[in-house]
């Protein structure tokens, strides 16, 4: 599970990783034409909308490639970077910005990329830039109520406009592909080409038809996490679905059992019920630990058990739902939840005079399970809740 | 030899939209630039002016939020790298060449100067709006970031506001 960063790549390789992703980057920049300025500023005119086209759709190529990457688990959107919201800072820095992008004719990475193929213009506009951050860092005491007022925290724009994650993503491709089309009508009508701007040849059909599956796809990566939600919000469902059950006595068994080191169970109840009452081998779970990455390790360990228990069996069958639609393996919900387990074997009432032989050894066994499990309990140390070792990246400029 | 053409604009915004992609995929940020200035900007104080550095504001609560050097920082790396890489492929289409370029209009006393405070003006803004076109914009877009998306189309908003006024600089 993404991201690699720090697990499979370490922070020094990381630097590595930064250089070879700057040597792209540069390279696909420069070769997109970003080193000019006449080309750059070309978008504010009207006479050149490359970097328009090269903006957007890099950004929702890479918009509906993370959708697609969070929805099949592949990567914990909780680790990445998402930059935070300081409403009037980011308003009235990016206008400040956009004055800097007319009066200079860069902005900073691709007046790097111009100054690499000794654009005299770039290298000067770079010395302005670190004045700049020198005028801010000595300006501080000015800028700082400005910098950090409005702090919104760091939401995304869907949850703030309050729509679904897939409109919001439709909405942007759309927005992207219309203002391609507007803009191939500016760009030809500024330089005087008669031409239409869209034609039925080979090229634009391919555009087109590339536009319009980013356009469905921003609706066939639904958010996992609320479509789960939904799908286990119907009682009669979360019934009906078939998941592995183990019993009351099975679990006491192993329990009891010192070598069996395969069992362990994941309880979803919260934090104040596990704390005055928790079995041996449970780890304290939430909802949203299913979906991350640090969690996610312990429900993968190979040939373990998981047994799901919750307030009550239907949580715990959905709960055991969504790690089964998750993709994880081996789970199983204790056959009439938690609450069975407490009244058939801790309060387990002896059956008299037991007419078969089921009931003679139901009665011995739970009878033993009744004085060697409390034992068990009073010696277990709660586990969890999983705690976030891994903290979200700091990126940003 | 000619300078080669451009790439595809579109073909060029999906390999960018893809390196993007991976670049979030491997190291869960995005991609970046202004933040290398800045970092050349900490380095030159603390170097220059080390007590100046200590008792500043700005670059003391830099050293709280970065351990380490400034320098050792992904986007110094990062930057380092579109240096050489956008070098190769200048080297490659054959575009390597000094030279000063301005609107047909304007002087070259004017592009310096104008080019420096542009410059200057994208250092404040960068700060204020925590990241620049690729830090805030594009990877804000990306992961969908509200602040993000807002410092997007503010730039744009911004450029196309004062573009009337600087036109002399460019057509």
């Amino acid at each position: 599970m993404g991201p690699l960063v720090p697990d499979l790549i370490s922070n020094n390789l990381n630097f590595i990783v930064a250089l070879v992703i700057g040597v792209l980057f540069g390279a696909i920049l420069e070769q997109a034409g970003f080193s000019t300025s006449k080309k750059l500023v070309g978008l504010f005119y009207g006479y050149d909308f490359t970097v328009l086209r090269v903006f957007f759709t890099a950004g929702i190529v890479a918009m509906i490639g993370i959708m697609g990457l969070a929805h099949y688990g592949l990567i914990d959107m909780n680790l990445v970077y998402i930059n935070p919201t300081f409403l009037w800072s980011a308003i009235i820095g990016g206008l400040i910005m956009g004055l800097g992008f007319v009066v200079g004719g860069f902005c900073p990475g691709t007046s790097v990329c111009a100054a690499a193929i000794g654009k005299i213009d770039a290298i000067i506009f770079i010395g302005g830039a670190f004045l700049g951050v020198l005028i801010f860092a000595e300006g501080y005491p000015i800028f700082e109520p400005l910098y950090k007022s409005s702090n919104l925290g760091s939401p995304t724009f869907f949850n703030m406009l309050g729509m679904s994650q897939n409109i919001f993503a439709f909405i942007m491709v759309a927005f992207a592909l219309g203002g391609f089309w507007i803009a191939s009508i500016v760009e030809n009508k500024v330089n005087g080409i008669v031409k239409p701007p869209i034609r039925l040849t080979p090229y634009y059909i391919g555009i087109a038809s590339i536009g319009l599956i980013l356009a469905i796809s921003a609706f066939i990566f639904p958010d996992k996490k609320v479509s789960l939600n939904e799908l286990v919000s119907d009682n009669s469902f979360v019934e009906k679905y078939d998941i592995d059950t183990i019993s009351v006595d099975e679990l006491a068994f192993r329990l009891m059992d010192e070598r069996d080191n395969k069992l362990q169970i994941i309880d979803f109840r919260n934090e104040k019920d596990y704390g005055k009452f928790s079995l041996p081998k449970s780890t304290l779970f939430t909802i949203d630990n299913l979906y991350e990455k640090e969690p996610n390790k312990l429900l993968t360990v190979k040939h373990k058990l998981n047994v799901f228990i919750a307030k009550d069996q239907i949580e715990a069958r959905k709960m055991a739902i969504i790690a089964n639609e998750l993709g994880y393996k081996r789970i199983k919900v204790l056959s009439g939840g938690l609450q069975a387990f407490v009244d058939k074997i801790l309060n387990f009432a002896e059956i008299e005079n037991p007419k078969t032989i089921d009931e003679e050894y139901t009665n011995r066994f739970r009878t033993k399970a009744k004085s060697l499990l409390p034992v068990l309990i009073q010696n277990n140390k709660p586990k969890g809740p999983v705690k976030k070792e891994l903290k979200r990246v700091i990126g940003g400029c | 030899m000619e300078e080669t053409k451009y790439m595809n604009p579109y073909l060029a915004g999906v390999l960018l939209g893809l390196l993007l992609l991976a670049t979030i995929y491997i190291t869960g940020r995005g991609l970046g630039a202004s933040g290398a200035i800045k970092s050349y900007a900490v380095t030159t104080v603390e170097t220059i002016a080390p007590s100046h550095a200590e008792s500043a504001k700005f670059y003391k609560e830099y050293k709280n939020e970065h351990t380490g050097s400034p320098l050792m920082n992904w986007l110094v790396f990062e930057v380092t790298g579109v240096l050489i890489g956008a070098f190769l492929s200048g080297l490659i289409s054959n575009r390597l060449d000094f030279k000063l370029e301005k609107g047909p209009r304007t002087t070259t006393r004017i592009r310096i100067i104008g080019a420096l405070v542009g410059g200057a003006l994208w250092g404040i803004g960068s700060q204020l709006g925590r990241g620049c076109t690729s830090g805030a914009a594009l990877s804000g877009l990306a992961v969908m970031s509200f602040g993000g998306i807002i410092t997007m189309f503010a730039i744009f908003a911004g450029a196309y506001g004062f573009a009337y006024f600087f036109r002399k600089f460019w057509i």
